[in-house]
């Protein structure tokens, strides 16, 4: 699969806001395994100084993979969904996601390349609230396998 | 300094339940004719249910749920769930690599399923004083 480098430094439009609520955290948590207080009860969550229930670390990913639709939906691209595997991914915090939020990805395209067949993507999103605080960004790498 | 190992048991009822809530749908983590069309050995765990339960150690190691500053991986290898009561085991350990001035400790994690690394880079900054 090969993938135009032309589109590295692309950045999209922000994404319509995503409203992090209550139960969502609680489900991807329980999901998750993750018991610790301040991810179900409130009055935990405050008591670490948040001011609603606390995202357990990966929950970004939910907004990020749907806000990533916008890059390997990308007629012009011309990824082949089907092939996709996910290569790398990390994540760089300036605060924890916390219920309440309304969050906004700005995806930027920071690499491509193909080697042995398959391309080589990688993603930066910088997720905001609405307002424009820095809340996490968040680099995705995934490979298109080339047929075999 | 090295951390307590963690084993994590998954079972496909674990990756349904990590598709609905996450929101990934893709049927290689559910379907094994879709997986096995694909070319892969069988249902796989999502890299991201992975990555998620070594964050859930990585917390649990700080002592606080929102520890975390930075947090990395490479999937290398797919975790294969097979389609029975027990499924598979993931064990993470890890190994603190620096402590710096200000107060954050970086962390060299290692994530395998039946002996094999299913991460590699996986690396992680925790706050150590709040």
């Amino acid at each position: 699969m090969s993938l135009d480098p032309s589109f590295v430094g692309r950045t999209y439009p922000p994404t319509a806001p995503y409203q992090v609520g209550r139960e969502k955290i609680r489900e991807f948590a329980t999901a998750i395994g993750a018991t610790d207080p301040a991810h179900h009860d409130l009055e935990a969550a405050q008591a670490l100084g948040h001011p609603d229930l606390l995202a357990p670390p990966t929950f970004p990913v939910i907004v990020t993979m749907a806000a990533s639709s916008q890059i390997v939906e990308d007629p012009a691209l011309g990824i082949d969904y089907s092939r996709v595997v996910h290569g790398d991914q990390r994540f760089a915090y300036t605060r924890p996601v916390v219920a309440g939020d309304e969050l906004v990805c700005t995806n930027t395209i920071e690499d491509v390349s193909t080697r042995g067949g398959h391309g080589f993507l990688t993603t930066r999103t910088d997720v905001t609230t609405v307002g424009g605080e820095p809340v996490v960004a968040v680099w995705s790498k995934i490979v298109v396998r080339g047929e075999a | 300094m090295e951390f307590p190992a963690k084993t994590f048991r998954v079972t496909r009822a674990d990756l349904v339940r990590y598709a609905g809530a996450s929101g990934d749908f893709n049927p290689i983590h559910w379907s094994d004719r879709f997986a096995t069309k694909v070319g892969l050995p069988g249902v796989i765990a999502h890299g991201m249910f992975t990555m998620a339960l070594v964050g859930r150690a990585i917390t649990e190691w700080a002592g606080s749920p929102d520890a975390v500053v930075e947090y990395g991986v490479r999937f290398t290898r797919p975790v294969v769930v097979p389609d029975d009561d027990q499924g598979t085991e993931i064990e993470v350990s890890a190994r603190v690599r620096e402590v710096t001035e200000d107060g954050l400790t970086r962390l060299d994690v290692t994530a395998t399923c039946l002996g094999e690394k299913v991460l590699s880079q996986a690396r992680a900054t925790i706050r150590t004083t709040r």
